[in-house]
Formats: structure tokens, sequence, C-alpha cells
């Protein structure tokens, strides 16, 4: 191909990359900032700029951002807990598989990761139903749990990879010297799989913080509802105040974006290694 | 084993526990490794294993299904499910496929735009997905109104009207989806040595010839997993459907996961098992398939 053609198309490639991927970002920033009784968008270029719907939702007087702190709460709550619950099963079972090389190691990352082979609203619906048996509906840990059961396959596998690369002579080392497997974990293998662990406690964390479906079914009552399933209710009203709603949405947003560019090279670098090799 | 950690970790021999002498040390090695796979064998049992026997069990009543085709919802909630895994997984992964293609160039702009490009997977859904839903509002969305001012006509009804609505539907969920197997693409083109693609353009092989011949052989295996797993997960996706439409008008736009999600709300169970059970005969050749490249590829 002709070079200045060549070029000319990467520029409209690019372009349109671009304009796909900011627009609907763009859009939720300009009725954002738009007067809570217009959010109209009548053009690309807002008329009236405002931070009044900010302030609204900041101080949470307006009906539907009543429990904008407590939702907030709940759901950093969740996404922390998922985070450290799923790193904790899954160093474990990790070490276990790859370390103590437990005998059917393999079959059981393999089952693990069966989990992922149930479309997510398909494995919601029973899981809906027994968390209701186990006694938590409604509670923050119906969630905790489920994202945990969800988050704990891709940790493991990612964790198996990783853990190949160190070298089994570390272990045998440390075994003449005596040290249990207990010792071996907290002082060998734990600081050497630091930026894995890294890794996984930020998916697990942006996993739970961004669930929508799950926290939708298990959560009903305001008090107990994520900032996620608080933005969905926005919708039951027909004259839902939309320039509120996509401020608390960018809001709500804003964190677990801030999180994954600061950790951006851990999370690719976990993904993208294990899938090159399966 | 740098002796700097094997320093750090002499002293905790002296706290070693007179019992693990004693025993030979192969079974204390079992004895924590059983108790450390726990944890997760329980989150596993309880989490995953029960709800799905659970499921089974009330799903496969026929009760289920005799109320499921009877509602005159159904015939077209599966059109919609295959219209949306046919198109939207297909476009989706032809666009990963080109753009993996566009963002291992090396200029500094296109690293740059990669940066930029993956803020939809980083970003949580439901903020964009309402975004979407608000700028294709008929009546006060952006775009009726850009149309408006351009053309001085009304634009269509998008969410108010079936294909409209499912295809706006396909829109947001590739959009969310786009980088991820962007991304896994970009890590599968990477992995393609250099020089096979030097010695291709030495024979004077042509863009097309390259991908032809070098390219796609490498990465049709990994396309093909993608492919799998990607229509498993999007059969899966209830945001892009229930936030953009809510599945209307008048349950025109639902999928079988929006439609049992609906029946479960209705305290219809059985139902809502059903209609997720009537896609196992789709799903069970796909992911017999994958599990049986998962056990190889750990395997080779």
């Amino acid at each position: 191909m002709n070079p200045v053609l060549a070029s000319l198309t990467r520029y409209a490639v690019g372009l349109g990359v671009f304009v796909w991927t900011a627009l609907p970002i763009y859009h939720l920033l300009i009725i954002a900032l738009s007067p809570p009784q217009d959010a109209v968008a009548s053009g690309l270029v807002p008329k009236n700029v405002t931070l009044e719907n900010f302030t609204t939702v900041l101080s949470a007087s307006h009906n539907l951002v009543s429990y904008f702190w407590r939702q907030l709460a709940n759901s950093a709550f969740i996404a922390i807990m998922t985070s450290a619950l799923t790193l904790f099963v899954a160093v474990l079972a990790t070490f276990a598989i790859t370390r103590l090389k437990i005998p059917g190691g393999r079959t059981i990352t393999n089952i693990a990761l069966l989990t992922y082979l149930i479309p997510a609203a398909f494995l919601a619906i029973p899981m809906y139903k027994t968390m209701g048996q186990y006694g938590l509906t409604d509670s923050p840990w119906s969630m905790i749990l489920s994202m945990v059961t969800l988050a704990s396959p891709y940790a493991i596998w990612v964790m198996n990879q990783a853990s190949a690369k160190l070298p089994d002579e570390l272990d045998e080392a440390a075994k003449i010297d005596g040290a249990t497997p207990l010792q071996i974990l907290r002082h060998v293998y734990i600081p050497l799989m630091a930026p894995t662990l890294v890794a996984i406690g930020t998916y697990a964390l942006l996993l739970a913080w961004n669930e929508y479906l799950y926290a939708f079914l298990m959560l009903s009552t305001e008090r107990q509802l994520t900032l996620a399933v608080a933005l969905g209710v926005f919708l039951a009203f027909d004259d839902a105040p939309w320039s509120l709603l996509m401020a608390t949405g960018l809001i709500y947003a804003l964190p677990p974006t801030a999180v994954y560019y600061a950790f951006r090279r851990f999370l690719v670098a976990g993904l993208t290694e294990g899938s090159v090799k399966s | 084993m740098s002796s700097a950690r094997r320093e750090a970790f002499l002293p905790s021999r002296a706290i070693a526990l007179p019992e693990e002498t004693a025993r030979p040390p192969m079974s204390s090695e079992r004895f924590w490794a059983i108790a450390f796979v726990l944890p997760y064998m329980v989150v596993f049992a309880l989490f995953v294993v029960y709800p799905v026997y659970y499921g089974l069990r009330v799903g496969l009543n026929p009760v289920g299904y005799n109320k499921l085709v009877q509602d005159p919802v159904f015939y077209s909630t599966i059109w919609n499910t295959i219209l949306f895994l046919t198109i939207a997984v297909n476009l989706k992964m032809l666009a990963a496929l080109f753009l993996s293609g566009f963002f291992i160039r090396q200029e500094w702009w296109i690293r740059a735009l990669s940066v930029i490009f993956l803020i939809a997977w980083a970003m949580p859904s439901i903020p964009t997905i309402l975004s979407f839903r608000w700028m294709f509002n008929p009546e006060w969305g952006m775009v009726n109104a850009i149309i408006f001012e351009l053309f001085r006509i009304e634009g269509p009804g998008w969410l108010t009207e079936r294909h409209y609505g499912l295809g706006l539907a396909m829109m947001v969920h590739i959009w969310k989806s786009l980088p991820f197997w962007t991304l896994i693409l970009m890590a599968a083109r990477l992995a393609i040595p250099r020089d096979l693609y030097e010695a291709a353009a030495v024979d004077g092989a042509t863009l097309g010839q390259a991908f032809r011949y070098v390219t796609w052989p490498s990465l049709r295996g990994l396309f093909l997993t993608s492919m799998l797993l990607s229509t498993i997960w999007s059969l899966g996706d209830f945001n892009s459907i229930y936030l953009l439409t809510g599945g209307g008008p008048a349950d025109l736009t639902q999928v079988l996961a929006t439609l049992g999600i609906r029946y479960l709300r209705q305290d219809q169970l059985d139902v809502a098992l059903s209609a997720i059970i009537v896609a196992m005969p789709g799903i069970l050749p796909i992911v017999w398939y994958l599990m049986r490249r998962l056990s190889q590829a750990k395997a080779a």
C-alpha cells in the first residue's frame, strides 16, 4: 500500500477508535454538569455548566441519593472483603497445588475454571436462591461470597502461571533449613509472589465494586444496596433526574477507574501471560 | 535462592514445632496441602456445586417448561438471543482481531490511544450503559437532537423499537468488552516471532499475504477459543439489555438471561430455571470443547 494512504488510514482508524471510546464518557460528563432541570444535551457542547448535581449527591440532599454515603461504604466494604478473601483462598490453594504438589492439583484448577463456563446470569439465579437458604438474603456477605466464588478461579489460574516460574530449588533450600510449609508460604512464597498478589487483589476489588446483577438480586433494602444497584433504582422513576444520575454514576466510576490505571501493568500482565499459553 | 532471603528465613528454624521433626516430612506436607486447598473447595462446593445441583433439580421439572412455552414472549426471546450472539460476538471478535493489529504498532500516538481505549473495560459498565440510554432517548437525547439539527427530521425511537433496541444493546455490549478481547489478541500477536514477518517481506508478501500465512495460523486456535468463551459470556450478559431497554418495549428485546431474571423476580423459580436450561443444548458442546482444550493445554 502507498505509505501516505497507509498512514491516512491509520489516522482515520485512530480517530474512529477515539470517538467510539470517548463519546459515551464525554456524554456522561456533560449531562452530569448540566443543571438538574435541564439535562438535555441538544448538541456536543453544553450551554450551562454547573456543579450543583455533585453537591446534591455529596450532601445526600435528594431522596434518590439520601443513602449515598451508606451505599458508597457498602460498595467499598464488599469490594475490600472480596479482595482480601479471594487472596486468602487463592494463595493457599495455589501454594498447595504448585508448591506442595497436591495430587490432582491440575484437575482442581480445571474444575475451578468450569465456573466461568456457566453464563453469569445463569449461575446467578440458583446462587440467589441458595444464598437465601444459607440465611444471607440482603446481607453484604451474600455479595462478598458470590464475588469470591467468581474471582477465585481466575486468581488461582493466574497464580498457577506465575508460580510455575519460581524454581523448585527455593522450596528445597527452605526445607533443608527445616522450614514447615507454613513458614515457606509466609517467608518465601508470598514475598516472591507479591506482584501477582497485587494484580489478583486489584482484580477482585474491581470485580466486586463493578458488579451489578448479583447485587441487584441479593440486596434489597435501600440501606444495604451498593452504589451500582442504587444507580439502577433511578430508572424506576419516570421523571428520573438524569443529571443527578449521571453525577452519581461518575462519582461511582471514578475510584475503580483510578485503581485500574494505577495497577494497569500488573493487571494486563497477569491476563495476557496466561491467555497466550493456553 | 539469594543468601539474603535465606538469612531472613533462618531464625524461623528455632520456632519449628517439636512434632514436625517427629513425623516424616511428607505427611506434614500432605496435611498442609489438604488444609490449604480446603477453603477453596468449600467455596466451590457451597457456591457452585450446590447451586448448580439445586438449579438442575428444580429446573428439570417439566411444569416450568410448559409455562415457558406458553409465554408468547419466549419465542421472540429465543430469536433475540440467537441474533444477539451471532451478530454481537462476530462483530466484536472481528473488530478485536483488526484492532489488535492496529494497537501493536509502535507509533507513540497509537500507544497512547491504546491506554485510552482500555477505559471502557476499566470503568464499571452501569454508568456508561445509562449514558447510552439517555443519549439515545428519542425525545431528549443527544443523538436525536443532532439528527434534528442536521436534517430537520424526527429521529427514530431508538429504544422503543425492537430492532433498534436490540442493535443498541449489542453496541453497548461490544463497547464494553471490545478492549478485553483486543488485549488478548494483541498478546497473541506479540508472541509471533518478528523474523517470520521479515522473511515474508523479503519474499515480497503483501500485507494480506502476511496476515494469511503468518498471523492467522498462529492466532487461529486462540481466536476460536476466544469466540467460544465470548459466546458463553455474552449469553450471560444481563446488564446491556436490562439497563438499556429493560427488555421492552412489550418484552420484545428480552434475551434468555433477562427473561430468566424477570421470572425469578416474579417468584417463578421453576420457569426462571427452565428459561436458562433451554440454552444448555447450545452451550454444552462449547463447554465440552473448551474443557478438552484446557486440559490439553495444561498437559502440553
